[in-house]
């Protein structure tokens, strides 16, 4: 990094830090010296682990965002949250059907939704949570599981809900029916299978792996490549 | 937003990209694939593991005289965070069949067929469960599915991206193993992305000679990671789960057998101890370490943990002179630098093209090869764009994708990648991606045989962590297989072996034998591993940081 960098002034559990303007929250809080060891995960946006509330200066609002993906600012007060302790109730996927009746026992709560769109507010990547909980509450599995596909499970939705609503688990439980029931079956991929466990290709292959190298070579750069 | 002085060059780019597209519709190959001697060529003068400085011989454990990646080699040559003194070995805190290590995708396939053999499982992980490299996988998952694709194309493939020195039991049990995996995730509920039809979509990869890579969406890692995730939660009879508390020494009985692990407590600073019949490592990759200064993809756990507690109880290292750089990382804005840029953008029709606009390498070669060829564009052909940070990188044309695939194609089809420089005011389906090679992934591991057993008893190793599958170099969207084909048959034979086996007394006498090897070297007493979790603290602030004392790990 640059020497003359430009700096900002952040604070953390209250007490104001120096860091480059161009940190995010993440390294920012280790420019200041914390050693993190937890609400710290892929570091990309991919696996939730950094869900973090902030607000910026001169204003009341307390936000919420992936400490790895947000940019800290002037003034900006942050804390982390590392975990949230939500309800994840136990099944079987496959005594399951793929409809409203699965919800209706396992996430009651989810008919509660008084559809104020916090979450949909809350969500850093910018699902539209409230429309795929509004989804379910109408038996639409397929839609929500669409529409919550992005879904990283940081939490945030579920953390700001007046209603007490798993948002993201409930979004897990809409895809893994749409997945399993409601998408077509490939019959190219059956076929697959069952013609492997009949061994179809056991005797090429076992010829190649006995194949001296050289042989093996002129086979791989002559083989035909086709795009797709 | 590219800064201003970028933007000559990024009008080379769209002055030339009318007679590109024309060249990618044609259907004509987009600039002639490398021949083996062309490929020798490259990666002997611009990979950068053909440097003097990137291996070294290791001086103890069972590879000695070997030569490795300098790095490891380092990390392996260094003292246990533990004195075995300190534990109570006939009491331990937790007693299981199977205990997996790591909770990426490799450890979920592993504890959901260790329970279904049923075995009674522990799974331990050092972060979140889940919070792994599997779930950041964006681009795919290869598996010869299509009727004009075969597992013995896929084996031909396999081994010849992985430059002919893979295991040839391990390609096999991956590419004919490979069809079933997809069954399975299809069925616990992944949603991979359907043709009309039913049938899958799939497109083409680095080194595929058919296209194969199954997909869904560009969060492909998360939808199996997560569902997996889901399915191992939902087995708390016979799976138990402990998090934020990696392993840090393996521990062995009697007879040799592994039986079992120390852990750390990452909050509360306590050490437990877990016997167990059968032990299997799934903590992935080392991207971490940042061989060569490079920046990474990898997750921040992601620190060869398994390697060192592996290694350091016998078991031995396969390829570890390898390391994958992969082509495509960000390198503007400075916020993601390193970030993946899925290889899923060149199969939909990203182009890699130099400051001219010109291109100057077939998009899908083999990673290595790749990411060789970008290198020399940048360094010896002095075609790179340099960053404001001082990097060099070359365009990725990525708004082709929309031109070749119709408008919308990126937000239905990569929407991971239009949200990461979306939030840095980068709008990818109008302007290209600055991109540059980034230390990817670990081709290498600890030497596995098809049961996913290394050569000591009672020890399993799965997924990233382990060496022979890949051979020198992986090809895109085998890994993501990898984890499920290896994962699971770690689970299945774990399971199986830990139904018979009889623990005699247990102990940690090998870390004892292994540190009087290294004190021989004369290395700093303070140099100890496994790393656990990487150090970004700046010098200056750690200078009054008093209670450091430890080097090179977690404080
Ligand atoms: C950004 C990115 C994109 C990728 N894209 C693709 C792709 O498109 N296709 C493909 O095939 N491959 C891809 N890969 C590669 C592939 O995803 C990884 O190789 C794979 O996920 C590794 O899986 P794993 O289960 O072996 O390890 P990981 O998924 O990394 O899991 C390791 C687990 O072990 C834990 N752990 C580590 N040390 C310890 C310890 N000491 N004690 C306890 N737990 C520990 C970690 O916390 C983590 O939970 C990608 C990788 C990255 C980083
Ligand atoms: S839906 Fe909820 S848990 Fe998922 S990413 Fe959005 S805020 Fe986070
Ligand atoms: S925050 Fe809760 S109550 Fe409000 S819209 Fe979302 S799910 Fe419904």
């Amino acid at each position: 990094m640059a020497k003359d960098q430009e700096m900002v002034k952040v604070y953390i559990l209250g007490e104001g830090f120096d860091v480059p303007a161009s940190s995010t929250i993440i390294t920012a809080m280790e420019y200041a010296g914390f050693q993190l060891t937890t609400g710290v995960g892929c570091r990309e946006g991919f696996c939730g682990a950094c869900a973090t509330l902030y607000r910026e200066k001169g204003d009341y609002k307390l936000q919420a965002g992936l400490a790895c993906q947000t940019v800290v600012s002037d003034g900006m007060y942050i804390a982390q949250i590392p975990f949230v302790p939500a309800e994840k109730p136990i099944y079987d996927i496959t005594k399951l059907t793929p409809d409203i009746n699965s919800f209706k026992t396992l996430y009651p709560t989810v008919f509660r939704c008084v559809s104020c769109n916090t979450c949909t507010k809350a969500c850093p990547q910018d699902i539209e949570v409230m429309d795929y909980v509004q989804a379910l509450i109408k038996g639409d599995i397929a839609k929500a599981a669409d529409l919550s596909f992005d879904c990283i499970r940081c939490g945030l939705c579920a953390l700001r809900c007046p209603a007490e609503i798993v948002q993201y688990n409930a979004g897990i439980l809409a895809r893994r029916l749409t997945g399993r029931y409601l998408l077509k079956k490939s019959p190219d991929l059956e076929l697959r299978v069952k013609e492997i466990a009949e061994g179809k290709y056991d005797k090429d292959i076992e010829k190649l792996m006995k194949t001296n190298k050289e042989k093996i070579k002129k086979l791989y750069y002559e083989r035909e490549v086709k795009l797709g | 937003m590219y800064p201003e002085y970028m933007q000559e060059s990024i009008r080379n780019v769209e002055k030339t990209r009318p007679a590109r597209l024309k060249l990618a519709k044609s259907g004509k190959q987009l600039f002639p694939r490398m021949s083996a001697q062309e490929r020798d060529v490259v990666l002997n003068k611009f990979h950068p593991d053909y440097k003097p400085e990137a291996r070294r011989e290791i001086r103890i454990g069972p590879n000695k005289g070997e030569r490795i990646t300098t790095k490891v080699a380092e990390l392996l040559e260094t003292f246990s965070r533990i004195n075995p003194a300190d534990f109570d070995l006939d009491h331990p805190d937790y007693e299981t069949d199977v205990l997996v290590i790591g909770a990426g995708s490799a450890g979920f396939s592993a504890s959901i067929l260790a329970a279904e053999n049923g075995a009674n499982v522990i799974l331990v992980t050092k972060l979140r469960i889940g919070d792994s490299n599997s779930m950041m996988a964006q681009g795919g998952i290869q598996a010869a599915v299509r009727p004009d694709d075969s597992p013995v194309l896929h084996y031909l493939d396999v081994i010849g991206g992985g430059h002919f020195d893979n295991k040839p039991e391990l390609a096999k049990a991956l590419v004919c193993d490979a069809p079933d995996a997809i069954k399975w995730l299809q069925d616990l509920g992944v949603m991979f992305d359907r043709n009309p039809d039913g049938t899958m979509k799939t497109k083409s990869g680095g080194g595929t000679c058919r296209p194969r890579m199954h997909s869904a969406r560009d969060y492909t890692g998360a939808a199996i990671c997560r569902t997996l995730r889901d399915e191992v939660q939902n087995r708390p009879d016979k799976i138990k789960i402990l998090e934020h508390q990696p392993a840090v020494e393996l521990i062995k009985d009697s007879n040799g057998r592994v039986a079992g692990a120390v852990l750390y407590h990452l909050e509360n600073k306590e050490y437990f101890t877990i016997k167990a019949k059968a032990t299997i490592l799934s903590t992935g990759g080392f991207g971490r370490l940042h061989i060569q200064g490079f920046e990474t993809t990898n997750h921040y756990g992601a620190t060869a943990d398994g390697l060192v507690m592996g290694y350091r109880a016998g078991a031995n290292l396969l390829y570890m002179d390898s390391v994958q750089y992969h082509p495509t990382g960000a390198v503007y804005p400075l916020q993601i630098v390193g970030f993946l840029c899925t290889e899923k953008l060149r199969g939909m029709g990203a182009q890699p093209v130099n400051k001219n606009g010109e291109l100057f390498v077939y998009p899908l070669e083999p990673r290595d090869i790749e990411a060789s060829a970008f290198i020399r564009e940048c360094t010896e052909r002095g075609n790179g764009i340099k960053t404001p940070a001082g990097n060099l990188g070359i365009w990725l044309d990525t708004p082709l994708i929309e031109q070749i695939n119709g408008a919308g194609a990126i937000k239905q089809n990569l929407p991971a990648m239009l949200r990461q420089f979306g939030r840095f005011d980068v709008d990818i389906t109008k302007e290209p991606m600055l991109v540059y090679p980034t230390l990817h992934y670990q081709n290498g591991g600890l030497e596995i045989n098809d049961h996913c057993e290394t050569k000591l008893p009672g020890l399993y190793v799965a997924g990233e962590a382990s060496g022979g599958v890949h051979g020198r170099n992986r090809l895109m969207g085998n890994s993501q297989l990898d984890l499920i084909v290896f994962g699971r048959r770690a689970g299945r034979y774990a399971a199986e072996y830990a139904k018979g086996a009889k623990l005699g007394k247990l102990n940690l006498d090998h870390v004892y034998e292994y540190e009087k090897e290294v004190e021989k070297l004369g290395i700093d007493r303070k140099k100890i591993s496994p790393m656990v979790l990487p150090d970004y603290i700046p010098e200056a602030v750690k200078k009054r940081q008093y209670t450091t004392h430890y080097e090179g790990t977690l404080r």
